[in-house]
């Protein structure tokens, strides 16, 4: 009885084992692929221009003011290092 | 080193001002319109972030493993990096996705693991700042599960259903789209080399300074 128990208990860890590890792989098979590349167009629909421009400005506005605070915060806390450590030059002298 | 990072920010930042020009000049994408222009600032953005990431697991694993002190300035200033280009990538991604895909987020493996990525930057960046001794060698732990996390990030589109483009779309990208591309791209990428510089130059400053208050406390 035991031994059956112990075979029931190593069918359900394989069977466990199976399903965990063969889920994803039909999953992944099953699925639609997205679209592979960009294609180019020469005319935009008008419509499609006059929302868009806001969104593409605010990335374009986040990224700037982003980088530009970035530069200004390392640029002040330099100083302030290079101040410290000049003062501490001269008191060592 | 400052002498070059001068430059290098001064370059690029003209390459960055003269960029939407360029960009303009590329043609409109047929399904997704002038919004599939922030693309020129949130790929190499992206790219960077990642690279961010190694670059913090590399000097994270040289500082933890070879006992290389200098490392730690390093990994300390890739990972503020890598908190700086994935919020810009996770800004610009929902505004371009919100008109191409009609919602702001989803929830799929490329978006959830760049969040996930920029929590450990952040994660990292806050146990160096409030974790007290020791939290040097506990945050270069937390940089290689960071590293280990890029491989699943850039495969992450090609393996699962998603909405997001996948990696081929940047070596098949037609001519008059890949030069403000690539244009874009070097542009970051210099400014990025100068940041970190200027970045890891702050934190060796900082060691000195250090350093000699030991010295006046020992005199």
């Amino acid at each position: 009885m035991k031994r059956v128990m112990r075979v029931m208990r190593v069918m359900r860890v394989w069977i466990l084992l199976a399903t965990l590890l063969g889920a994803p792989t039909v999953a992944v098979a099953d699925q639609p692929q997205p679209p592979k590349e960009f294609v180019p167009v020469d005319e935009v629909p008008p419509g499609e221009q006059i929302p868009a421009i806001n969104l593409v400005a605010a990335a374009y506005g986040f990224v700037w003011v982003a980088v530009l605070g970035y530069v200004w915060s390392i640029a002040k806390r330099l100083k302030q290092v290079e101040t410290e450590l000049a003062d501490l030059e001269t008191r060592r002298k | 080193m400052r002498k070059l990072t001068t430059p290098f920010i001064a370059l690029s930042a003209a390459m960055l001002l003269a960029a939407p020009w360029i960009i303009n000049a590329a043609p409109y994408e047929s399904t997704m319109g002038l919004v599939q222009k922030v693309f020129y600032f949130h790929f190499p953005s992206a790219i960077l972030f990642l690279v961010s990431s190694v670059i913090c697991g590399i000097h994270s694993f040289r500082f933890l493993f070879l006992k290389r002190q200098s490392a730690d300035a390093w990994a300390l200033s890739a990972a503020e990096l890598g908190l700086l280009f994935g919020a810009l990538t996770l800004v610009t991604g929902p505004l371009w996705a919100r008109k191409a895909w009609g919602v702001w987020w989803v929830w799929d493996p490329r978006l959830t693991s760049s969040l996930l990525l920029f929590l450990i930057f952040a994660a990292y960046l806050m146990l160096r700042q409030y974790g007290g001794p020791g939290s040097d060698r506990l945050a270069a732990g937390m940089a290689l599960f960071g590293m280990l996390n890029v491989p699943f990030i850039y495969v992450s589109v090609n393996v699962w259903r998603t909405l997001h483009p996948m990696t081929s779309v940047v070596p098949t990208l037609p001519t008059d789209m890949g030069i403000p591309l690539w244009f874009c791209f070097t542009a970051f990428t210099m400014l990025f080399i100068a940041l970190l510089t200027l970045r890891a130059t702050l934190e060796h400053q900082r060691a000195r300074v250090e350093a000699l208050y030991l010295a006046e406390d020992e005199g």
